[in-house]
């Protein structure tokens, strides 16, 4: 037997014994004699080839061969030249003709060779695979084998006539191929698309590509991405119609959406590696959360998270204010008699204890665990974490409570005096002393989203203050009486205030600032929190309420709380610590660190903030983190309007453009009729022509007026509709 | 109850010992991630700002001429090898790599004229003065061998340019009138005119390999094909123009660089208007060659600066200059696009950067990233007016600074005579005509 025999099993399971008779091209030689060293490099390449399929198609499928392939003569040679390397699937079981047949291919584009199939092919045993092939094999033991080329030419037509078959023919088989095709477009759009999941009905229903082998992918398509998942990582507002702009522009605008689409599914797709899964507390049937106590919590979880719940008794120094690091690990408390300690919690390492000698109002961390801010009595205090004091800020005078902005390295401070003063932490200066004419401020909570200030006051509303502006962004009427704690959610969706009204609201800060919920409490909150996952905790007395929602996104439900647990004294301060399933508390006889399963981000990101970070880390992102120190005049209500076009300095300029030039280099010149060059080209045909088009813009203004109308009208008939009515209570 | 608190196993977010990698998960929920866009923006700005820290575009100055540089050709094959012809007829060959002249030879009496290089890299063409066309050997004479070209021809006339065919054995010369000469005859095979100018410099199109460009000093550019033996079609401009360059990806497109300052670029299918007029230079544009990539090219100007434009730009996104450069008077663009040549009247030749803050050598794989995250940055936000302006800065020397200052005060006052002209007449009886179809005076066929 001249050539080599190639032996090899495919991707497929399928054993392959090949001879390889010929090799053609640039290599090979002409007179059938093989090049040694090509035929080594065929041994090696064989079981990855790439082979586009010769056909892959069975019987009953109208489909003919593919363009690129002429079968002449079945039972003999057969040339294909193959289009692209796609799959191997050619060589299934019976797909190729018998023994004698010998086929030509290209490899890897080096030389064309002359295959014949010389071995017996066997299956390898695979369950659950086999029936599609059986489904191919049954007809055929039953029938004469018939060929996928037997629906051009018959056996015996083609024995007749071995030449190839008639242009026309293969005209008509090359048809389906072209992208005229209907299916084709839909398939290269979906394809385009972000891969969402669809019905698995409809991938059947539009052929999935069926191998040779008849053995079928069991996962046809990219792997499929919950909708909600990529909702979370879209950027773009999908509903928002495109703009009416210039082809390119829309091409460029298209594209980027298309970008936009793609990045959000591979964020999608990345969820899947998230390590953790987030807590929760379940009741058996009937049982309310409510009235689980921490002790049986803790006796029911694993030591390390029975650990993390402990008790300070702190008597001496009264009620306490404590804060945790952006990353969680450490824990700065502060008393009302001057003692201030921090510590890394997790492991109870104390890494400074003093005593200022002055009263404490509030303490908080800078950006990292190394800087620490002290509201004192008289002046603003800045410690390190060996409790040295670094600075002492007399700017900031009579400070009752304290907000650090991360992201802006800003410190901002409420006084006795009523300022809101804005300090940055990266350079010492004041960037913003904001006088709130509204008297003392002793309620002060920031929104994590956009690093606005929620000031509370004593007449019942909340102030909005970005450092940017001498005037609040917004002011929202809360309560009768005054504001006593205000908290805001992570996302920056939902506010909670609690006022003197003993009422707990909880408001909507996209757009409209309207209230979604509100509960009368016995004693009314004075302090409350929000945690990452969306749970709201509210100090009333010596008692802890907290109240969960449906899921993250949504708002605590105020009816029945998660979870409630009273404590040895007056509640004086409280936090969600990041990352951890632990609400700490400040009270006036200690520190209470509370188990809240389902409170914390159960995946953190390692680049913004890491509990498990090394020194040497902690130093790079400091780095980073002050290279990219946000300006203080970027804080705004929609942090993301940096993104947006400024459309209202852009008319400005086409206007001045306008005026400068004298006219609108943009506007459309009035349509010029070209005189004809062949015939007559009367005045009168001219002007007709002319009208025509005005006719037909004129019509289109119309059209376009008309379709916007219907909107107007439902826009201006919404607000009526939802204005509630004296009768709508008894609406049932 | 049940009841599952987040607990995490440190092993699993420390490393283990210190040769490891820190582990780093990551987590791309937007709620871990806020002020997405403002850090973005931060980010922008700090890379706009350092690219112009590290912009440092001057590379090298190549001396040895004893006279001004008066034309530049590149090596087709060599990226190293650049050949240089001076006013006093000197022509040299220099070394890239090693910044150092490898070769010089005394060609003509008189001006250097033109200088190309044959397709394949073996030999080079020099036009002079003493109305000569000479061909030389790209390798120096053996030992003991003098130093003489491969052929002479000699001509009636001085020619201006040379330029040779991008596959054949074909070379165009332009004086009085564009000649194409076979490599073999000593007479051209056919030499054409339109008008009675003498001719500045001719190109071959580089695609459309038939095809010839030519510029006269009666103020227009003709258009040649080769396989008939009259020209094309002509356009007639405000003014003179010196040079033309065919956009090496786009056959139909190509520049020309004009006595009034300003460089236009035709699509030659449709010649009535230019697709962009690109104005930035204070003073004749003197040459122009676009870099291989067809985005973009380079002038040079009489008024001491070299600018890069995109093609599709009207405004040039980089100025070159020097306190030692004087008139620039030939300007290259490398093949591997990285670099800029330019010959200048103070018989120095200079090697730029073509892009003025690139890192050069090997960049390491998170030096691409990085550099590839800050493009896009930059590119995302250089509309903001801050960013803008910080990219868009430039130094000037005094003199262009004041020159534009006062062209832009001339510009300004014919505007607003042109618009109160407009106000003031009738609707309709003066017409509004565009920047771009100003310059045209007409078109020829």
């Amino acid at each position: 037997m001249p050539g080599i025999v190639v032996q090899t099993r495919l991707v497929s399971g399928i054993l392959l014994k090949i001879q390889i008779l010929k090799i053609l091209g640039k290599m090979g030689k002409r007179d059938g004699k093989i090049n040694r060293t090509v035929s080594w490099d065929l041994v090696l390449d064989l079981p990855f080839f790439r082979y586009s399929c010769i056909s892959c198609h069975s019987e009953g499928r109208e489909q003919g061969p593919p363009g690129p392939l002429r079968a002449s003569r079945p039972h003999s040679r057969w040339r294909l030249r193959l289009p692209t390397w796609y799959s191997a699937d050619w060589m299934r079981v019976g797909g190729l003709p018998g023994d004698t047949c010998a086929s030509v291919g290209q490899l890897r584009g080096v030389c064309t060779w002359i295959v014949r199939r010389v071995g017996r092919m066997e299956t390898a045993p695979k369950p659950g695979r086999d029936i599609p092939p059986k489904k191919d094999k049954l007809p055929t033991k039953k029938k004469r084998p018939r060929r996928y080329w037997e629906e051009e030419t018959t056996p015996t037509a083609a024995a007749a006539s071995p030449g190839p078959p008639p242009n026309k023919k293969r005209n008509r088989e090359l048809r389906p191929q072209k992208p005229k095709n209907t299916h084709t477009p839909k398939k290269s759009r979906v394809s385009k698309k972000p891969q969402i999941v669809q019905k698995p009905r409809e991938r059947r229903d539009a052929e999935p590509p069926r191998s040779l082998s008849g053995a079928q992918d069991p996962f046809p398509g990219p792997a499929p991405v919950s909708v909600e998942v990529t909702q979370k990582f879209r950027r773009i507002d999908k509903s928002k119609k495109l703009p009416h702009s210039k082809s390119k522009t829309r091409s460029r605008l298209e594209v980027a959406e298309a970008e936009e689409e793609e990045i959000s599914v591979k964020a999608a797709r990345s969820e899947l590696l998230l390590a953790e899964e987030p807590g929760f507390l379940e009741g058996e049937d009937g049982e309310d959360t409510a009235k689980i106590r921490q002790a049986d919590i803790v006796e029911a979880v694993d030591i390390a998270s029975a650990a993390k719940h402990f008790d300070l008794n702190l008597r001496q120094f009264g009620p306490y204010r404590l804060n945790y690091s952006q990353t969680g690990r450490h824990l700065a408390f502060g008393g009302r008699r001057g003692h201030v300690a921090a510590l890394d919690w997790v492991t109870k390492k104390l890494m400074c204890e003093i005593n200022v000698m002055e009263a404490v109002r509030d303490i908080r961390f800078l950006h990292s665990e190394a800087l620490l801010a002290v509201a004192q009595n008289r002046w603003l205090h800045i410690y390190d974490n060996q409790g040295i004091e670094l600075h002492c800020i007399r700017r900031c005078d009579r400070v009752t409570r304290l907000e650090f902005l991360p992201f802006h390295f800003l410190l901002a401070t409420s006084s006795e005096t009523g300022f809101l003063t804005y300090l940055d932490v990266s350079v010492g200066k004041i960037v913003a002393a904001l006088n709130a004419r509204a008297g003392r401020l002793d309620v002060m909570t920031q929104n994590p989203y956009n690093a606005v200030i929620h000031l509370g006051h004593s007449n019942g509303t909340v102030s909005l203050w970005s450092p940017a502006m001498k005037e609040p962004l917004a002011k929202i009427l809360c309560h009768r009486g005054g504001v006593r704690a205000v908290a805001v959610d992570s996302t920056g969706t939902y506010m909670a205030t609690s006022g003197l009204d003993h009422q707990l609201k909880i408001f909507d800060l996209r757009g409209t600032f309207q209230p979604l919920s509100a509960r009368t409490l016995p004693q009314g909150a004075g302090h409350l929190a929000f945690s990452q996952r969306g749970l709201l905790a509210a100090g009333m007395g010596d008692v802890v309420n907290i109240w969960a929602g449906q899921g993250k996104a949504s708002p605590p439900s105020l009816e029945k709380p998660y979870l409630t647990h009273r404590l040895a004294g007056h509640v004086h301060g409280l936090q969600f610590c990041p990352f951890e399933d632990v609400l700490g508390v400040g009270h006036s006889v200690g520190i209470t660190s509370m188990l809240v399963p389902g409170a914390a981000e159960p995946n953190f990101d390692g680049l913004e903030s890491n509990p498990y970070r090394s020194r040497k880390q902690r130093q790079e992102w400091e780095v980073k983190a002050l290279l990219e120190k946000v300006p203080a005049e970027l804080i705004c209500l929609d942090p993301r309007a940096l993104a947006e076009v400024d459309v209202i300095s852009l008319e400005q300029a086409k206007k001045e453009r306008i005026e400068r030039l004298g006219y609108d280099p943009e506007s459309k010149a009035p349509f010029q009729p070209k005189p004809k060059l062949k015939g007559r080209s009367s005045t009168a045909s001219l002007v007709k022509r002319k009208r025509k088009v005005m006719d037909e813009e004129h019509r289109d203004k119309v059209r376009q007026s008309l379709e916007q109308q219907p909107q107007k009208q439902e826009k201006a008939a919404k607000p009526t509709g939802a204005r509630p009515s004296a009768l709508d209570r008894f609406v049932r | 109850m049940k009841v599952k608190m987040l607990s995490r196993n440190p092993d699993n977010y420390v490393r283990e010992t210190k040769l490891d990698l820190q582990r780093v998960p990551r987590n791309y929920d937007p709620t871990l991630h806020p002020f997405e866009v403002p850090r973005e923006y931060v980010r922008a700005l700090n890379a706009t700002k350092l690219e112009r820290v590290f912009a440092k575009p001057f590379l090298a100055s190549l001396d040895g001429h004893r006279d001004g540089v008066n034309c530049l050709a590149k090596h087709p094959k060599s990226l190293a090898t650049v050949l240089s012809g001076a006013c006093d007829g000197e022509v040299r060959i220099w070394n890239l790599t090693k910044r150092n002249c490898i070769r010089t030879i005394q060609a003509h009496e008189g001006f250097v004229r033109g200088i190309c290089t044959r397709f394949c890299g073996s030999s080079f063409f020099t036009v002079g003065d003493d109305k000569t066309v000479k061909q030389w050997k790209m390798d120096g004479p053996g030992f003991g061998e003098e130093e003489e070209p491969l052929h002479t021809i000699l001509g009636k006339t001085v020619y201006t340019g040379i330029d040779h065919h991008w596959k054949e054995g074909i070379f165009a010369t332009c004086g009085q009138q564009v000649d194409i000469w076979d490599e073999q005859k000593t007479s051209p095979i056919c030499s054409m005119t339109w008008g009675f100018d003498s001719i500045s410099s001719v190109k071959f199109n580089p695609i459309e390999t038939f095809l010839l460009g030519s510029c006269a000093s009666d103020r227009n550019i003709v258009l040649y094909d080769m396989r008939q033996a009259t020209p094309l079609k002509k356009v007639i401009l405000d003014m003179r123009t010196n040079t033309i360059c065919w956009n090496p990806m786009e056959a139909f497109i190509f520049t020309a660089a004009n006595e009034d300052y300003n460089l236009y670029t035709f699509d030659m299918r449709a010649l009535d208007t230019p697709v962009m007029v690109h104005m930035d230079h204070v003073s004749a544009v003197l040459d122009v060659d676009y870099s291989p990539t067809g985005k973009e090219f380079v002038s040079a100007s009489f008024d001491k600066s070299i600018r890069i434009f995109p093609v599709d730009k009207s405004r040039s996104r980089e100025v070159y200059h020097t306190k030692r450069m004087q008139h620039v008077i030939c300007v290259k663009w490398t093949s591997d696009s990285k670099y800029i040549m330019c010959g200048s009247d103070e018989m120095n030749i200079r090697l730029w950067k073509a892009n003025a803050s690139e890192k050069l050598g090997v960049l390491t794989s998170r030096e691409k990233t990085a550099k590839d995250y800050n493009q896009k940055l930059k590119e995302k936000f250089q509309y903001h007016p801050h960013i803008k302006r910080i990219a868009r800065h430039r130094h000037l020397p005094k003199p262009i600074y004041s020159q534009i200052q006062e062209q832009r005060v001339m510009k300004e006052a014919r505007r607003r005579k042109e618009v109160n002209r407009l106000k003031h007449s009738k609707p309709g009886s003066v017409p509004i005509v565009s920047e771009k179809k100003k310059h045209v005076v007409a078109v020829v066929k």
